[in-house]
């Protein structure tokens, strides 16, 4: 499937099916509206949802790059569209002086100095620059206010004008997705401005489907057993409920030991695939056989 | 066949009377998002709303609700919003005692009187003070400028010492080709995050109005986010961000369903843990706790999830308003099992040791 040509959001679903995404309506609904109205896509749910890799998979899906950028506190412009390479900008008029022999054009040697060349591109400017593609802000909750609204602008023109170069503009806005897990209230101004989309879990039916895709090993049984299973564990209260990413890690760490079905001395030695604190892991180990039954 | 945009925005606005944002931007949005559907399939209708109309996890349910009604039955209720202008504080207002503030003709030394009635009026208790004397309070809340606590930040500003800024040595350089002039830079300074769990349950009700005008002088300046715990575990900073102390208050009471009604700690702590604190809230914040201690629920599970967030945050401190009263114990089940797992009780029953609260908030 190329860029342009999504008729309908069923379509855009096969086409990430066929990358091992299985997304739902609403997902499938979010992306296409997405794509055709040039609106970023702001993403949050549970850790382990599929929020980031959405992204990946859209990328894959629609056959562009996948451009991403990993917010964190204290991000700036930067990091997030451009730099200067200063140590070769500096060596750069070192060898300029040393070839010139003390007759160094101050202007032209300046104006040198401020070429595609020492030119750092950041993702931003590289989601401007090789769109269409889809560029994936990860985690926009860690970054700060300043950064919040320098983005907006960015997002909003799909330009930006750098002062040495010039304007910057995307032939085709690329496909953004932001995602969120909501440790902080990003301002409602670039929500506005966003699509917003909430993921769950998937439920039963899709997470064994999930399974099926990822891991063409694993057999129908033991699939199930596990998103059962895993079901389970998200409903006991845990501290780090499991996401579809801890899913997957607990059938491929079954896959390696050789296992074909899950009992509980399988569970046993295979928890830490699936539960990341020692306080889940033992409130879950005491009653593993309910847990299997269930 | 009918023009569709006068329902669709209909729609809009009947989500807004049901409590959603709805600004006109996303209402355009939404009509955008209606050209590139089927309108005739109802699921396609109901997600280009949710994905438009919607901003946070909260507002779900209500579009659910909305779309049900509006869609099938159309029988939702506009409900007028309560928006009554309150008079803004003053400082005057404030120096003067309660009962004469806003007439006119003082005598000379009427301001020299109310200004030590005020003094008094900052050591008095919350829970015995008359009406006059609570608005007189409230007054004076409205003039709390709570600093947030620093942290060091990750980001390096021009300084005058620290390490070589290369970017701006080498900008001083392009006129010479020499670096004459060295500069430096550092890492700044940012406002380290607070976060207040207010207990709202029926023993705490005498305080829950002074300690919640007290949260939103606080979540004003610092951006604090401010929860209440009773039943249940409310978050009520967004409702506490607004300007104006009235309308904030009473946005926030008509968020909390369970003012007044009993308290299990530990279950609200834990929620807030797993649904806030630990994916960030709580980490590295200073966080405070409102509560008397009296815990209807498990000790066991309190003690647990305060070791938890003592793990996470970089200074917990516990507000007890009964810590200030003669002859105070801590012997409430609540404190007892909570007390080894924070930095330091203190009273906060009155305006003072709110304000030395703030004091003890910004030098963790």
């Amino acid at each position: 499937m190329t860029w342009i040509s999504v008729p309908a959001p069923r379509d855009l679903a096969e086409a990430l099916g066929d990358v091992g995404y299985l997304a739902d309506d609403g997902l499938a609904t979010a992306a296409f509206l997405a794509l055709r109205m040039h609106r970023p896509l702001f993403c949050e749910g549970e850790p382990g949802t599929g929020k980031t890799s959405l992204a990946t998979s859209l990328a894959r899906a629609l056959g562009v790059p996948l451009i991403r950028l990993q917010c964190h506190e204290g991000i700036d412009a930067t990091q997030a569209l451009y730099d200067w390479d200063f140590p070769r900008q500096l060596l750069h008029l070192r060898a300029l002086e040393a070839a010139s022999k003390g007759d160094l054009d101050a202007d032209a040697a300046e104006q040198s100095l401020y070429t595609e060349r020492f030119l750092l591109a950041r993702p931003l400017l590289r989601a401007l620059r090789e769109a269409p593609c889809v560029l994936l802000v990860d985690e926009i909750d860690r970054a700060d206010d300043e950064f919040e609204a320098f983005l907006l602008e960015v997002l909003s023109e799909n330009a930006v004008t750098l002062p040495e170069i010039g304007e910057v503009r995307a032939q085709v806005p690329p496909l953004v997705v932001l995602t969120s897990n909501r440790t902080r209230e990003v301002h409602d101004a670039l929500k506005r401005r966003c699509l917003y989309h909430w993921l769950e879990h998937p439920d039963l039916a899709r997470e064994v489907r999930i399974l099926k895709r990822r891991l063409p090993g694993v057999s129908d049984r033991l699939a199930a057993q596990v998103a059962n299973a895993v079901r389970l564990l998200r409903a006991a209260e845990l501290l780090k409920p499991p996401g579809v990413a801890e899913t997957i890690d607990w059938a491929e760490a079954l896959l390696a030991l050789g296992r074909t079905e899950l009992d509980a001395e399988a569970a046993a030695v295979t928890l830490g695939a699936v539960l990341k604190y020692r306080e889940d892991a033992d409130r879950v180990r005491v009653d593993l056989d309910s847990l299997l039954a269930g | 066949m009918v023009d569709p945009v006068p329902g669709l925005v209909g729609f809009a606005a009947a989500l807004r009377a049901a409590g959603l944002a709805c600004e006109p931007e996303r209402v355009q949005a939404y009509l955008a998002a209606v050209e590139h559907i089927d309108l005739t399939v109802p699921d396609q209708l109901y997600w280009a709303g949710r994905l438009t109309l919607c901003g946070e996890p909260d507002d779900l349910p209500r579009y659910d609700d909305a779309f049900q009604a509006w869609f099938t039955s159309r029988s939702l209720k506009h409900a007028p919003r309560n928006t009554t202008a309150q008079p803004r504080p003053s400082v005057i207002a404030a120096m003067l005692p309660a009962q004469q503030a806003g007439e006119s003709g003082s005598e000379p030394d009427e301001l020299g009187v109310a200004a030590s009635d005020t003094e008094v009026l900052r050591h008095r208790d919350i829970s015995d003070l008359s009406a006059a004397e609570r608005a007189h309070l409230r007054e004076l809340m409205n003039l709390l400028r709570p600093d947030p606590p620093m942290r060091s930040a990750y980001r390096k500003r021009p300084h005058r010492r620290g390490e070589l800024d290369p970017r701006r040595t080498l900008r001083e350089m392009r006129a010479t080709g020499e670096p004459i002039r060295l500069r430096y830079r550092r890492k700044g300074k940012r406002p380290r995050r607070v976060v207040l769990l207010v207990d709202v349950s029926g023993s705490m009700s005498p305080y829950a109005d002074a300690l919640l005008r007290f949260a939103h002088a606080v979540a004003r300046r610092t951006h604090a986010e401010v929860f209440t715990m009773g039943t249940r575990l409310t978050r009520v900073s967004r409702q506490l961000r607004q300007r104006d102390p009235e309308l904030a208050l009473a946005a926030a009471s008509r968020a909390v369903p369970d003012f007044a009604g009993g308290t299990r700690l530990g279950e609200g702590l834990r929620v807030f843990l797993d649904r806030w604190g630990q994916r960030g809230v709580a980490r590295q914040a200073v966080v405070v706790v409102f509560s008397d201690g009296w815990e209807r629920g498990d000790p066991g599970l309190l003690g647990e999830q305060m070791a938890r967030l003592r793990r996470l945050a970089h200074a917990v401190f516990w507000v007890n308003p009964h810590a200030g009263r003669d002859g105070y114990r801590p012997v409430q089940s609540g404190i007892v099992v909570a007390q080894k797992h924070i930095e330091k009780l203190l009273a906060g029953h009155s305006l003072a040791t709110l304000e030395e609260l703030l004091v003890e908030v910004r030098r963790a």
